[in-house]
This record gives structure tokens, C-alpha cells and sequence, in this order.
């Protein structure tokens, strides 16, 4: 199961920074070799954020498998990312 | 130079919306952020897609709606009702929505610091593809309940109200509140974030709605002040009544019309002034209807097309009763010179009412308008708002050079005034009186002319018949005093000259030249 992540964020901040970092951590310890993430800028890409009507930055959506999840924020809180990610980390064979 | 950094006046940016530029002085403050506050139902989605609408269809400016609450495709079929087709702007390039509605299918989760700046990048972007010079947030309320974080969306929404400012646009934002008479919206921030306030109320009196808009603060610009009544119509969208700006600015005129009754007209001086407003008072049957018909036959003969807006009796009974008098109001009809509106004053509000009539007398352009019964009306609104419809009503007829006969039905048998002659008597040029009068065991008909502005009138009350040609006026009440009050009394001519010798009994230089008429009115 491959899971197809979209990731929008606003130009070149520390918030972008930081949320891509922290995802990025997170997907690799849980998902390795099982996602595919694209990073976009709302900034340089406004039309794809008003057709995905995103408000916030940054908002990840996870787009596949569904259901349509989104998390808001610098991603910063494991726990939530991966409620919205639908991971359970008991349940992988992640070691943390 | 002694003000080197003497700033330039703010500029206005006419909104098009009936009536709103008036009690605005001009418009909207041009590019500043106007906050609409208002509780749910009193109006401020329209207002905020009119001020779009009206900028691409009369100003030829383009626009930007972004909605909090309702969704894109919602708005686009709510506003369809009012001849507003967001889409075909969309597509022509005049418009763009912003969608920034919550999608209740998805759940949002929070984990971290996040800003807003995705939707100021939508908005920004939006600005930008149409060269928008309007734009409409609705509302602000609706995101504060889409994010868990309430000092980041407070934080967010100040940066959006900067950035318009920085893009150059005007714009509108709308908030709600609680209660029609409280804190200006609910999160209690709104209200800085904007520049300029205003409030929209829909304020239940009475059993009836009314609505009313009140611009709260203009900053470093004027602006009427306190509440004004306005009305949604269909079609036209908001329309606002501008009271206090209306009044006292008409014409008048000298010409001389034809009441419909020879003997009324010399009454009158010479019959009624055109552009003026007469009202007729008298108790049920006394000959007000009569009154209007003749009216309305003396227009017709005359040439001038008639409008009879008749909120007592049906099409039916109007005709025939005319026919009775021997006017033929079908054939007026048939030739154009008569309208008449029948409908019981529920069906609209005092305000709706207003704004038909205005829109039949721009369609049909009346010379004379007939008002059968005003009296009717006064127990569709409050006293307030019935006086502000009076007011309404009389001003625009004025400035049409229309001539306004309004009937006034007193509420006792004898004598009496309604409430309607309260609040239009000094609205109105002139004032006909028609009264029963007991005498004798028999009911007669009296008929004064109480007031007539600007020329002489005969004083007399006189006594009036009415058969099947019509009123006939005769001679006035002879002997008689209390005629008006309703109790007249009978007064002997030896009476007369007891009182007339006690006028005599005053010096020399008062004393009357023998011979002269005497008059039983105790004025003179």
C-alpha cells in the first residue's frame, strides 16, 4: 500500500522548514519505502491551493489510501500526524 | 507651508446600492476594509455580493467574493433570486469566489503552529487574475469556528485586513452578532480589524420585522447618522430608505388641478396645487371614497393619467360604486388613464410597500396618485415605521410633481382625528375635513377645508349631499356651533346677536361698520 501525501506549504519559512523536516522524519521511520511525498508552495502554486481549498499553512493531505485526511501545523505533534495519517505505530514494525 | 503633511480627504467609493450612497455621503471609504455586522437573517451575504454585483454591472469594476460560510455553489444559486449570476461573471472574467468554506466530509486535525497564509495566497491570487477593485469577505465569524486556535485566527485575519488595504481594494467584511442591540459581533475583535463599521439589524416590534442599517464609524470621513429602514427586494437586492436626506428639497409648484368637484375647487381657492398633498379625514361613509374617485375622474378629464392604491375595498366594489356616481372607471382604465392596485395592506411590509409603489409610479408614471385608505397601513407596521412609510411616500411623490390625495379613516363616528392625521398632518399641503353631523333627529354631511398652503380658502363648513351624480357642496351650517366636534349645537339668532352685542360692547375703533356680515365663527 503506497500512501500519496501532499504537503502545502507557504515559501521558504521556518514553519515550512520545520514541517517538512518533521514529516519527513516521521513518514521514514513509519511508512519507509511506502509514500510518496510532494511538497508544494502556495506562493508559487495558488490555483492548485484554491482548487484543494486549503486555508492554513502548513496542511498536509493525505490523499491516498483513503479516506481524505488533513493535518494542519508545523507538524510538530507525532502523535497527531500520525492519527491523520491513520498509522499505528503498535501495530508496525517500527522500533521509534 | 503651514500644514506640509495635511493628509487629502478620504476618497468614496459609490457602492450603487439604492439609496446606500446617500446615507453614506458618497459610498464606501475607497480602499479601507468596512466591517458589516449583523445577527443571522438581517442581511449582510446580500450586501456583501450587491456591492460586487452592482461594481461589475454599474461600475464596470471587478470583484472578489470569498466565503467563509456558505459554499461556492450555494452562493451562486442563493444570489440567483436577486438577477445575480456569479457564474457567468466568474466565467467572463469579473469575478472570482474564494472557497474557503468548511468541507464537512473532511476532519482537520491540528499538530503544531500552522498561519493562514494559504488563504491569504488565494485571496491575494484572486485579486490578481480578475484586477479586482472590490473585494467581500463573508463572514468572519464562520473560520473562527474552523480552527481550534482562536488567537491565530484573530492574528491571521489582521494580516488579511492589511493585505487589502496594501492591494488597494475596497472591501467588505461582514461579522455576526448575537443580539441587534449588543456588543458589535461576537468574537469581539471584528470591529478592529476593519476600518469603518456598520450594522445591520433585523429587529422584531411588534409582531412585525424591520430593518434597519447604521453606519457606527467612518474613520476621518462624514456619514448620516443613526438607523435607517431598508428593504430586500427581489431582483433589486437591498434598498435603503433614506429618511433625513429626502426631505424638504422638492418643488413647488403654483398650477392649479381640478379636484373632480367644481364646488371643492372653489372651495380650495381655485382647487389643489399640483405636487401637493391633500388628505381627507372623515369616519367611515362620510364620502372619502367618493372624494377619491372624484378625484381621479377630474385627472382623467383632464388628460392626466391616475393611480388608485385602494387597501379598503375590492376592484369590484371601487367599480361599481363609481358607476353609482356615474363614473365609468373600466373605461379610464381601458384608455390608460387608471390604475388601480387592490390589496389588503398585510401582504407587504410598510417599507415593501414603498419600494412597489415607487416601482409602479416609475412604470406607469402617474400625474395623480389616490391612497384609499393611509389609515389602512397603520396596522401593518409600528408607529414609527408607519411614520417613516408617510414620510417615504409623501417625499417621493413631491419630487415626481405628483399630486398625492390620501384618505384617513377616524376611528369614532363624530368627530375625532386618527392616528394617521397625527403623523401626516404636517406633512401634508392640505386638509380636507368630512364629517357627520346629528341634527335634529337626521344625520347630515359636513365638509371643511381645514388648511390649504399657500392661497386662500373658503372656512365655511359647509353641508355636502351625496347622489347618483356625485358630492354636491351647499351652504354652510347656519345657527349652528360644535359642527366638528361632531355636537353641534343649535344657537337662536336672538342668541347670535347677544353674542355679537357683546363684541359691540368693545371700544369704538374694534367696532365692525354696520351692515357688515357677521360670522359665527367665534375665530374672527
Amino acid at each position: 500500500m503506497t500512501y500519496l501525501l501532499k504537503l502545502y506549504v507557504l515559501g521558504k519559512t521556518g514553519k515550512a522548514e520545520r514541517a517538512v523536516n518533521n514529516l519527513r522524519e516521521i513518514c521514514e521511520h513509519q511508512l519507509a519505502g511506502a509514500y510518496e511525498l510532494q511538497i508544494i508552495d502556495v506562493l508559487e502554486n495558488p490555483q492548485l491551493a484554491e482548487d484543494e481549498k486549503i486555508l492554513a499553512t502548513p496542511t498536509l493531505i493525505k490523499q491516498l489510501p483513503p479516506p481524505l485526511r488533513r493535518v494542519i501545523g508545523d507538524m510538530s505533534d507525532r502523535d497527531k500526524v500520525l492519527l491523520g495519517l491513520e498509522v499505528h505505530p503498535d501495530t508496525t514494525s517500527s522500533n521509534g | 507651508m503651514p500644514h506640509p503633511q495635511e493628509k487629502t480627504p478620504v476618497e468614496k467609493l459609490p457602492t450603487g446600492i439604492s439609496s446606500f450612497d446617500v446615507i453614506a455621503r458618497g459610498g464606501l471609504p475607497k480602499t479601507r476594509t468596512t466591517l458589516i455586522s449583523g445577527t443571522a437573517g438581517s442581511g449582510k451575504t446580500i450586501f456583501a455580493v450587491q456591492f460586487l454585483a452592482s461594481g461589475i454591472l454599474d461600475a464596470n469594476e471587478t470583484g472578489v467574493f470569498v466565503t467563509f460560510e456558505e459554499s461556492a455553489s450555494d452562493i451562486r444559486q442563493n444570489m440567483r433570486s436577486f438577477g445575480w449570476d456569479l457564474q457567468a461573471w466568474e466565467q467572463a472574467g469579473r469575478l472570482a469566489l474564494v472557497d474557503a468554506s468548511p468541507d464537512p466530509d473532511v476532519e482537520v486535525i491540528e499538530s503544531g503552529a500552522f498561519d493562514l497564509g494559504a488563504l491569504l495566497a488565494r485571496i491575494e491570487h484572486a485579486v490578481r487574475k480578475v484586477n479586482a477593485k472590490r473585494v467581500s469577505v463573508d463572514s468572519l465569524g464562520a473560520i473562527f469556528s474552523q480552527f481550534s486556535d482562536q488567537s491565530v485566527v484573530r492574528r491571521e485575519l489582521f494580516r488579511i485586513a492589511s493585505a487589502l488595504k496594501r492591494m488597494g481594494v475596497t472591501a467588505v467584511l461582514t461579522a455576526e452578532r448575537t443580539a441587534d442591540y449588543g456588543p458589535v459581533a461576537r468574537f469581539g475583535v471584528e470591529e478592529f480589524i476593519a476600518d469603518n463599521v456598520m450594522i445591520l439589524r433585523n429587529v422584531l416590534e411588534g409582531e412585525t420585522r424591520r430593518r434597519t442599517i447604521e453606519i457606527l464609524k467612518f474613520r476621518g470621513t462624514d456619514h448620516q447618522k443613526g438607523e435607517y429602514p431598508f428593504t430586500i427586494v427581489p431582483e433589486r437586492g437591498l434598498v435603503v430608505i433614506p429618511l433625513s436626506a429626502m426631505q424638504l428639497r422638492q418643488k413647488s409648484s403654483n398650477v392649479r388641478i381640478s379636484s373632480g368637484n367644481a364646488e371643492v375647487d372653489a372651495m380650495c381657492g381655485g382647487g389643489f396645487f399640483r405636487d401637493s398633498i391633500i388628505l381627507v379625514s372623515g369616519a367611515t361613509g362620510t364620502g372619502k371614497t367618493l372624494t377619491v374617485t372624484q378625484f381621479l375622474q377630474g385627472g382623467a378629464a383632464a388628460g392626466e393619467r391616475c393611480l388608485l392604491l385602494a387597501f379598503e375595498e375590492s376592484r369590484e366594489q371601487l367599480f361599481r360604486n363609481a358607476t353609482g356616481w356615474g363614473f365609468d372607471f373600466e373605461k379610464m382604465e381601458r384608455e390608460g388613464m387608471l390604475r388601480v392596485i387592490c390589496d389588503y395592506p398585510e401582504v407587504a411590509s410598510l417599507e415593501d410597500w414603498l419600494i412597489s409603489i415607487q416601482a409602479i409610479v416609475a412604470d406607469f408614471k402617474p400625474q395623480r396618485i389616490a391612497v384609499d385608505s393611509l389609515s389602512a397601513l397603520e396596522r401593518v407596521g409600528t408607529m414609527k415605521g408607519f411614520r417613516e412609510f408617510v414620510i417615504g411616500l409623501t417625499s417621493f411623490i413631491k419630487h415626481q410633481e405628483i399630486t398625492g390625495l390620501f384618505t384617513s379613516t377616524t376611528p369614532t363616528l363624530m368627530g375625532g382625528a386618527s392616528i394617521t392625521e397625527t403623523h401626516i398632518s404636517t406633512l401634508t399641503d392640505s386638509i380636507i375635513l368630512l364629517r357627520y353631523v346629528e341634527m335634529f333627529g337626521e344625520m347630515k354631511r359636513g365638509l371643511t377645508v381645514l388648511k390649504m398652503r399657500g392661497s386662500a380658502h373658503d372656512k365655511d363648513i359647509r353641508e355636502f349631499t351625496i347622489d347618483r351624480h356625485g358630492m354636491h357642496v351647499g351652504r354652510r351650517f347656519r345657527n349652528t356651533t360644535g359642527v366638528l366636534a361632531g355636537t353641534p349645537v343649535h344657537v337662536s339668532p336672538s342668541d347670535l346677536e347677544r353674542v355679537w352685542s357683546h363684541y359691540d360692547a368693545e371700544p369704538a375703533q374694534t367696532r365692525r361698520p354696520p351692515g357688515a356680515r357677521r360670522s359665527t365663527d367665534p375665530r374672527e
